[in-house]
């Protein structure tokens, strides 16, 4: 995903000069290329986000189209209030990019678990949250912000993720994907759990399970969960962060102002603070985020809902 | 009486009549920085009025945005928008927020409110008018308190080692903030030398003589030797109402009616 971003966004500030780079100092190998190809278009702020998100703003209200980056938490939390003031209430061309979303970096630890940041961002006013599941994801994601602005916030895995969409995706801002058609079941899935999501549909296809990817969460396809309210028989979320204010949050906002009655599965992290470490697929499985754990769960609520309902009959 | 003075006392007047009204506080913080903005305004910034959104304007920010009641004063006075329009200060319904916000208001720049932002930003303008040969000059107004936050540090950090010739800091020296003097509860001292050692070029004024000032703030870019200017205006908190001055009572208080009536006489408004 990271250089699907960073291939994408060097290509467009190739044509366009009013595009600008900032990292707080972060992105060995990953922003050299801009940096030579555009130094003029490129800031390395030092280790120093809450400067870096100032000056992208007033870069920004001077007239660019800025793009922050770091890792994890550095670039959102650590810089939150200059986010929301100089950049939301400015309505400031500033993209905030943030690689490493989730437990990318699961054995650095906690410090650079990014587990909440989805529910931060999505709080943030007037600004518009990505967080796309795959390379194809990036692209259409990026196209986007590309044309129409910021604020927004770009969630990013790492590098090296599987292609999930074996096509080219065209998706206006806000819309989500399906990938499959009919069934019992809808899985909902943000960011770069997607794979695992994809593969867990596969082992319940005896069930008859949809998938659809959300690259957006704000503004969020609501049309898409009314819709799915009177198709499925139950709807669950999946996704790399804390339970509260994210995917899981914004669907269950959706179907609670909502008539319909559907189940929803919230498969997410726990809110509580973790020590423990790993790689990324360690820690997913640790937090119940495999492959073999989504679906296991999605099972076991699929037949607990069909027990409740012999025994209603 | 030139045309500083005059924008001066009357920004004082609107000021006072501004935080009587609204019952709002930060009447000190506003005295304090009249003259820096009346000479600003004045004689310094390229600005123009009728033209707010100008694309070459000069940029200036009020970092220390508790002091909006002084900027929103002094912009109308100088006709980015009618002085009537000051009476909704504080007021329900209002634009015009304690703390300087830009929304709907000609002239204002950048909202502020959290202290240790406005720099960061400035230096954002600076840079960005230095890279696409730009004229416009960036000026960030901040506050003696403010340099408490980390962040105004990172932003001189930045700005000194890009060597932005074209941003300039006032620091509204008064030395008082919230709860007492800045010396007792964080010192800044050696401040000049603190700001030298970041890469800018410091220079300690007296920050009511606008004659100074207007020498001071009008900075061509070859005269600081590749290096951002800070000037650390030394001022008088509650500058021109006596029974304000340098009291730490009135970062809070709202003067009562009877307390209007003889500032607005002190400062040459009756």
């Amino acid at each position: 995903m990271r250089n699907r971003f960073f291939s994408g966004l060097l290509a467009a500030a190739l044509l366009d000069e009013d595009i600008v780079l900032i990292t707080a100092d972060l992105g060995y190998g990953a922003v050299d290329a801009f940096a030579e190809a555009r130094p003029g278009q490129f800031v390395n702020a030092g280790v120093a986000e809450q400067n870096m998100t100032g000056l992208a703003a007033g870069i920004a209200l001077g007239g660019a189209r800025v793009f922050t980056y770091s890792i994890a938490n550095f670039p959102t939390l650590r810089c939150l209030e200059q986010i929301r003031n100089d950049v939301c209430y400015h309505g400031a061309d500033v993209t905030v990019v943030a690689v490493g979303g989730g437990l990318a970096y699961g054995a650095l630890g906690m410090s650079h678990h990014a587990t909440e940041d989805l529910a931060i961002m999505r709080a943030m006013p007037g600004m518009a949250v990505a967080a796309p599941g795959d390379p194809v994801e990036v692209g259409a994601v990026l196209s986007d912000l590309l044309a129409a602005g910021g604020p927004a916030y770009l969630r990013l895995g790492k590098t090296g993720e599987g292609t999930v969409h074996s096509t080219s995706l065209e998706l206006t801002r806000g819309g989500s994907t399906l990938l499959g058609s009919g069934g019992n079941i809808l899985i909902c899935s943000t960011g770069g759990i997607l794979g695992n999501v994809c593969a867990a549909a596969d082992t319940l296809s005896d069930l008859s399970v949809d998938v659809r990817s959300f690259p957006w969460l704000s503004p969020f396809d609501t049309a898409a969960i009314h819709d799915a309210a009177g198709r499925y028989r139950l709807i669950v979320t999946v996704e790399e962060h804390s339970i509260i204010g994210g995917l899981g949050s914004a669907v269950a906002e959706v179907l609670a102002e909502s008539a319909a009655g559907v189940p929803l599965l919230r498969i997410a992290l726990p809110p509580t603070p973790t020590s423990v470490v790993g790689d990324q697929e360690f820690l997913r499985a640790h937090h119940g985020l495999d492959t073999a754990s989504i679906s296991r769960r999605i099972r076991e609520r699929w037949e607990a809902m069909r027990g409740l309902a012999s025994q209603v009959r | 009486m030139n045309a500083a003075e005059t924008v001066a006392r009357a920004v004082r007047a609107h000021v006072l009549r501004m935080t009587s009204n609204g019952r709002s506080s930060h009447v000190g913080s506003a005295l304090s920085c009249t003259d820096l903005l009346a000479v600003l305004y004045t004689s310094v910034l390229r600005v123009d009025p009728d033209r707010p959104d100008w694309p070459d304007r000069d940029r200036m920010i009020m970092s220390k945005g508790h002091a909006g009641a002084a900027l929103y004063a002094v912009l109308a006075e100088r006709g980015f928008f009618a002085t009537d329009l000051l009476r909704q200060h504080y007021q329900n319904g209002s634009h015009l927020s304690g703390h300087v916000s830009h929304v709907g208001i000609p002239g204002v720049e950048v909202s502020t409110g959290s202290l240790g932002h406005g720099l960061s930003v400035g230096a954002g303008l600076a840079w960005r008018a230095r890279q696409r040969h730009r004229p416009w000059h960036t000026y960030v107004l901040l506050g003696d308190g403010e340099c408490d936050e980390g962040s105004v540090w990172e932003a001189a950090h930045f700005a000194g080692h890009h060597g932005l010739v074209n941003l300039i800091a006032v620091v509204d020296w008064n030395g008082m903030q919230s709860l007492g003097t800045t010396e007792e509860t964080l010192r800044l001292q050696p401040f000049a030398d603190k700001w030298r050692a970041f890469g800018w070029d410091a220079v300690e004024v007296d920050g009511h003589d606008h004659t100074v000032l207007d020498r001071v703030l009008r900075v061509p870019r070859d005269a600081t030797h590749g290096r951002p200017r800070v000037v650390l205006a030394r001022t008088t908190k509650g500058k021109g109402v006596s029974f304000m001055e340098n009291q730490v009572l009135w970062h809070y208080r709202p003067p009562s009616t009877d307390e209007l009536e003889r500032a607005l006489a002190e400062v040459g408004a009756r």
